[in-house]
């Protein structure tokens, strides 16, 4: 089976890192051999496949050892769970620095050293929540990952966010083979969130390839630095990450996405109730006005 | 050649645009005037100070270029850190032939380079810290450094590094000044915006330690800072020599072979006399607002010009001076025209083209006419609108004028003009050369000079004359291309 690179987006706080490493873990059970490449200062990709606080990223390596090219694929690649390889780009703490040169690097330095070219089947870019810029758009670009997954709710911010990322994916589509390959919904326990988040997916031109439910079970494994497949392999919600797993290896539904103009969106989040109607004579008024009106 | 009419000057304007398509042809045509000596302002005739176009070839700097190679280089007792990746300082190095005087290690470091060499950890966790680092370095190994200036390139405005923090840090640490500056190289549209930022920083970080405090300093009413010169192959030399002989004290000489104390106190001066305007008027009009110290123009290239500006000079003081500048005249008067008198035959009547940097465009016509000769072509890398005004006032009528050359206009305006001497940079120069045009590098003085005052005068006179009346010129032919030589002469 070839190589299928694929990046995680969403939101910041969505859920993007437990999903993945979930839905990783559900993928290693089935035999996959898969690789995580977190793209992310925080470094928090892997914490759970490798029960560690924060794995040494390849930036923090790097700088130890004076530069990137004195690193060796086996000081920054880490076997946790179930045969699963990590890597953490890492970068600066915030507010100095540029975190999005650090992704640059890294992904520059795991594909120099050759760490694509054994035998995976699967690559999982876990990317910061916001594209704030190039670096962040790497894993996107020209022969890195042709499937992306956004993770996303049934709220407002999660939906723009998803809107947006498939914004990005239309500037790197027209000119590589990187494609929409689904929504993954985690559930904020809304009203109707799985019918919005397939309206909202069918009208971006995609799917919603798995609804996966709240369960508390994923928070109590979190705490001990777990993905709910190792804890509790026989919970229910490990089950729904084997379905989506299973979904995602099965899925052959890889498209350029049609973004939404503001104004459509607004419509869709009103027709569900999760915006109020527009009221064009409040714009502007402070309270006072209000209470005098 | 004999000088072109007006509208032999259009044709030639239009034929070189030709070329090009149209979008590029509408703006170049406005980078390119006729001149016309009545105008009183250049500015609807020709545009400046805009962004180059993509594809051809400039020949301008960047802003760290105008910050650390112009303005701030020449200050010798300071220590001038490249501040990122290794290539802008390595070839930032020496570039500039601003001379200083003192010993290497002590009291000059002008001729140390130093840079943080940003590496790729450097550009993701900021470089901050390193810097923190190589100013305790430098202090260690040059303890004698009266302070540093930190001139950002290109990523330090990228990744947002904070350098005016960790300046403000390591100056209240170490007790000296520490500038930091911030010109990366992709600010503006040439080295002309480093200039401003480097004027900028000096009036922010510079000027304002001794504002206000008693330093002792004992003022008198002939106290003059003389300003951007850069002391290029030692101009500022002769030039301070005439204003002390005219009667004037220099306090300070901002930047060429300067100090940062000479800079500092510089505010104490009564007038600021400003050699090149394009490069330090920000600061000029600054102290002239904050200090109340007036600035004014002056021109020390070929006898004319010196006469002018010293007497221009003397009108700002009293009789003393004034009489001082009548006493210099007569004095050098025997001294450059003998240097007239042996080179004005050997150069009387050749054309010259001239494509410069900040002032010599227009402050070296003087010294050219001094020796009989004509410039019918001139223009500038970086100038703004104000510098035109200038120049409409040196050039002939229906000389061409041009603003930011690209390198194949230049090549057809020498190609249609065949002038006799080509004065421009070291880009120009073998390409010139090679087409078999005598050619002088007005940036460097070609390794020569001084060329400022009388004694730079007989420089430039002997420069001139023995690039241009160099036999190489008659040799351009290979053998067999020439003429038979007679028979005889080869029987011998």
């Amino acid at each position: 089976m070839a190589l299928r690179q694929c990046a995680i987006y969403g939101k910041g706080g969505i859920g993007k890192s437990t999903t993945t490493q979930n839905l990783v873990s559900a993928l290693a059970e089935m035999g996959k051999k898969v690789l995580i490449i977190g793209c992310d200062p925080k470094a928090d990709s892997t914490r759970l496949i490798l029960h560690a606080k924060a794995q040494d990223t390849i930036m923090s390596l790097a700088a130890e050892a004076g530069s990137v090219e004195d690193l060796e694929l086996e000081d920054v690649l880490k076997v946790g769970y179930a045969g699963i390889k990590c890597a953490e780009s890492g970068g600066p703490e915030p507010g100095v620095g540029c975190a999005g040169r650090g992704v640059i690097t890294a992904i520059n330095f795991l594909e120099e050293e050759g760490a694509y070219e054994e035998d995976l089947d699967f690559v999982f870019y876990d990317v910061l929540g916001d594209v704030v810029c190039g670096g962040f758009a790497m894993p996107i670009r020209e022969n890195k990952a042709q499937e992306i997954y956004i993770v996303c709710s049934g709220e407002m911010m999660a939906m723009f966010a998803a809107n947006n990322i498939s914004k990005g994916i239309v500037k790197y589509a027209t000119t590589g083979s990187v494609r929409l390959a689904g929504l993954i919904c985690n559930s904020r326990n809304t009203d109707r969130e799985d019918e919005l988040i397939m309206e909202l997916a069918a009208k971006l031109g995609t799917q919603m390839i798995h609804f996966v439910p709240r369960d508390n079970i994923v928070q109590r494994a979190e705490i001990r630095r777990m993905t709910v497949i190792e804890f509790d392999p026989t919970c229910n919600q490990a089950n729904e990450y084997r379905q989506l797993a299973q979904k995602i290896v099965d899925n052959k539904k890889f498209v350029i996405p049609t973004p939404l103009e503001m104004e459509d969106l607004e419509n869709l989040l009103m027709e569900f109730g999760i915006m109020d109607v527009e009221d064009e004579s409040i714009v502007g008024k402070t309270a006072a006005e209000l209470a005098a009106s | 050649m004999a000088a072109l009419t007006r509208e032999e000057t259009q044709n030639l304007i239009q034929e070189v645009l030709a070329v090009y398509p149209e979008k590029a042809r509408k703006d170049r045509a406005k980078h390119l005037m006729i001149n016309d000596p009545s105008l009183e302002t250049a500015k609807k005739c020709i545009t400046s100070n805009r962004k180059s176009l993509p594809g051809v070839m400039t020949i301008r700097g960047c802003a760290y270029a105008g910050s650390r190679g112009v303005c701030w280089g020449p200050i010798k007792d300071m220590i001038h850190i490249s501040h990122g990746p290794v290539g802008c300082g390595i070839y930032s190095t020496m570039g500039r032939r601003h001379y200083s005087n003192g010993t290497t290690g002590a009291d000059i470091f002008t001729n140390i380079n130093v840079t943080s060499d940003f590496q790729e950890k450097d550009i993701v966790f900021g470089g901050d810290k390193k810097l923190k680092t190589i100013i305790d370095e430098l202090e260690t190994l040059f303890p004698l450094a009266k302070g540093y200036s930190v001139q950002s390139e290109c990523p330090i405005g990228l990744i947002g590094d904070d350098i005016e923090s960790v300046s403000k840090v390591k100056s209240a640490e170490i007790g000296k000044t520490i500038v930091p500056v911030r010109c990366e190289g992709f600010r503006g549209v040439s080295q002309s915006l480093g200039h401003h930022i480097a004027n900028d920083t000096i009036r922010d970080w510079v000027l304002p330690t001794r504002e206000g405090k008693d330093d002792g300093f004992v003022k008198t009413p002939y106290d003059v800072n003389i300003l951007a010169d850069y002391n290029i192959g030692g101009d500022i030399w002769p030039s301070r020599m005439l204003l002390e002989e005219i009667g004037l004290r220099v306090i300070a000489q901002v930047p060429g072979d300067g100090t940062l104390m000479e800079m500092e106190k510089s505010i104490h001066a009564k007038l600021n006399l400003l050699h090149c305007y394009r490069s330090m008027n920000y600061v000029s009009r600054h102290m002239e607002e904050k200090y109340g110290i007036p600035w004014m123009e002056y021109n020390l290239f070929g006898p004319t010009k010196i006469e002018a500006s010293l007497r221009a000079i003397a009108e700002r003081f009293d009789d003393r001076i004034k009489d001082g500048v009548e006493r210099v005249l007569a004095k050098y008067k025997p001294q450059w025209q003998a240097v007239v008198d042996k080179y004005r035959p050997r150069l009387e009547g050749k054309t010259v083209m001239l494509y410069v940097g900040g002032l010599r465009p227009r402050h070296i016509i003087g010294a050219y006419e001094d020796l009989g000769m004509v410039v019918v072509g001139t223009g500038y890398e970086f100038a703004h609108n104000d510098d035109y005004d200038r120049t409409v006032k040196e050039m002939g009528d229906a000389t061409l004028i041009y603003d930011d050359v690209t390198a194949f206009e230049l090549d057809e305006f020498v190609k249609k003009l065949k002038p006799d001497l080509i004065g421009s940079g070291i880009k120009e120069k073998y390409q010139f050369q090679k087409m078999g045009f005598p050619f002088r590098q007005m940036h460097s003085w070609d390794y020569s000079g001084p060329y400022h005052g009388y004694d730079g005068f007989a420089i430039f006179a002997r420069d001139m004359d023995m690039t241009l009346n160099n036999p190489c010129w008659g040799e351009m032919k290979a053998p067999w291309l020439r003429p038979a030589a007679p028979p005889e002469s080869q029987a011998a």
